[in-house]
């Protein structure tokens, strides 16, 4: 917070990353936006020219920038309430009319979320009857989200959130411990296929009966929400689930009315317009 | 306005004491605990006349608003007066950390604002102050014998020139002074 950044070096740096490398962080909530490219000029020690020099001159340079510029922090069931409500309304609500369904987990960073929702689905003994698709931009932290594997000292957070959430089992019984690391049996990751997906610039490629995008789009800015939103109406079937964060809301975006909120709480919403 | 440890009570008084009709948006951020995400503006609000509400990520700020920052969250004011949501790293072992709030405000807006900084346990606010008053606003810290915990007042005393230092009853007379003026 020392240091500070003109409002025209940031807008050099995001149109530099766009036209060289084809990821648009110009519409990125720009508070924020701030705080990353200060950070990584703080950790790297570079100034903002050297910066700019260096995503110039060093291609292999990206995919470092991409994964300090995202936020990576996450933990296993976050707001334990809101995957209690998954179990026991979302999911029942969307087994009423199909056995078999799937979920997109979009920005799925370094893959928490995707874990609590197949321990949740083992527990509820579906986990063979659902197809996950966990998407981030970030190459680096979609490999760690594939390894399954997270440092012991998140545990001890991860473990009060599934005791919060009343899991039927105990979340030791999921992981071994290996020096330092906890390591998740990635059989619980045998329906999930992780891909490299950009939230802004890809293309919808799939339909989904839930789709996961919490604490992600607070990071864009409110144009690009309205775009990103009307993305995710067009990759859920018709009566298809939308979770966001428990502090964002759609009722400042252009599509909000083909939405309706199911749980006001914990922020899941249906779709009911095409 | 910053607080922490032994804020509580400060912040309740001056909130219950605040004028009806307070017309400048009054933005909150207190440390408090990552999990409980319920509770906290009840308790504030208890006291108070004046409606407290958690903002929702790209909320417009509104003239006569109180606002908290919610649990798990840092807080940022963004140009174009709306809020702004994230989930980054813990700053000052923070989240909300006072520091991004205040400091984000000041870059808003300028010497349009004040920040009040009060009792706490850590260092956190220090920088935001430090940022208010080189955008030009006005800086307001708890006077540190009336803490119960004083580390955070004496913070932003040491980074940055502090305009006031005041009892909490001071800035409820000042905030009752700035309303009078204001009408």
């Amino acid at each position: 917070m020392i240091q500070d950044i003109d409002l025209v070096d940031l807008k050099r740096i995001s149109e530099l990353v766009f036209q060289k490398y084809g990821y648009d962080f110009r519409n990125y909530a720009m508070s924020s936006f701030k705080r990353r490219i200060l950070r990584i000029l703080e950790l790297q020690g570079l100034t903002v020219d050297a910066l700019v020099k260096k995503l110039t001159d060093q291609p292999t340079y990206i995919n470092e920038f991409l994964d300090e510029l995202t936020v990576n922090v996450t933990e296993m069931f976050r707001d334990p309430s809101f995957w209690r409500v998954m179990r026991e309304e979302i999911i029942p609500g969307i087994l009423l009319n199909h056995k078999q369904f799937k979920i997109w987990h979009a920005g799925c960073s370094s893959g928490e979320e995707v874990l609590s929702m197949t321990i949740l689905l083992k527990e509820m003994g579906i986990l063979d009857d659902v197809t996950l698709i966990a998407t981030d931009l970030d190459p680096t932290i979609l490999d760690k989200a594939k390894s399954a594997t997270f440092p012991i000292k998140n545990m001890e957070l991860n473990e009060k959130n599934y005791i919060r959430f009343i899991g039927t089992s105990s979340l030791k019984s999921y992981y071994r411990e290996e020096n330092g690391k906890a390591i998740f049996n990635t059989d619980l990751f045998k329906n999930v296929s992780f891909r490299k997906h950009d939230l802004v610039m890809g293309e919808i490629f799939n339909k989904f009966d839930l789709i996961l995008c919490r604490n992600v789009m607070i990071y864009f800015n409110q144009a690009l929400q309205n775009e990103v939103l009307k993305k995710f109406h067009e990759s859920l079937f018709k009566y298809g689930y939308l979770a966001i964060g428990s502090k964002e809301s759609l009722i400042w975006c252009e599509i909000a009315n083909r939405f309706i909120v199911v749980n006001n709480e914990e922020k899941v919403y249906k779709k009911i317009k095409d | 306005m910053g607080g922490s440890a032994g804020s509580f009570q400060g912040i309740t008084k001056i909130l219950s004491k605040l004028p009806k009709g307070f017309p400048l948006p009054i933005i909150m951020c207190l440390h408090r605990l990552k999990h409980v995400r319920n509770g906290f503006v009840e308790a504030l609000s208890i006291k108070s006349v004046h409606q407290i509400g958690e903002p929702y990520d790209k909320e417009p700020v509104k003239k006569g608003s109180i606002y908290l920052a919610p649990a798990n969250y840092h807080l940022s004011v963004e140009l174009g007066n709306y809020f702004a949501l994230s989930t980054e790293e813990m700053v000052n072992n923070s989240r909300p950390a006072i520091d991004i709030t205040l400091g984000t405000a000041a870059y808003a807006y300028r010497d349009k604002l004040i920040g009040i900084l009060l009792s706490g346990a850590n260092r956190d606010g220090g920088f935001g102050m430090k940022h208010i008053k080189d955008k030009g606003g006005l800086t307001i810290v708890q006077d540190p014998a009336e803490c119960m915990i004083d580390t955070m007042p004496k913070a932003a005393l040491a980074a940055t020139s502090i305009d006031y230092v005041l009892k909490v009853d001071q800035i409820v007379e000042f905030l009752n002074e700035l309303h009078n003026q204001y009408r």
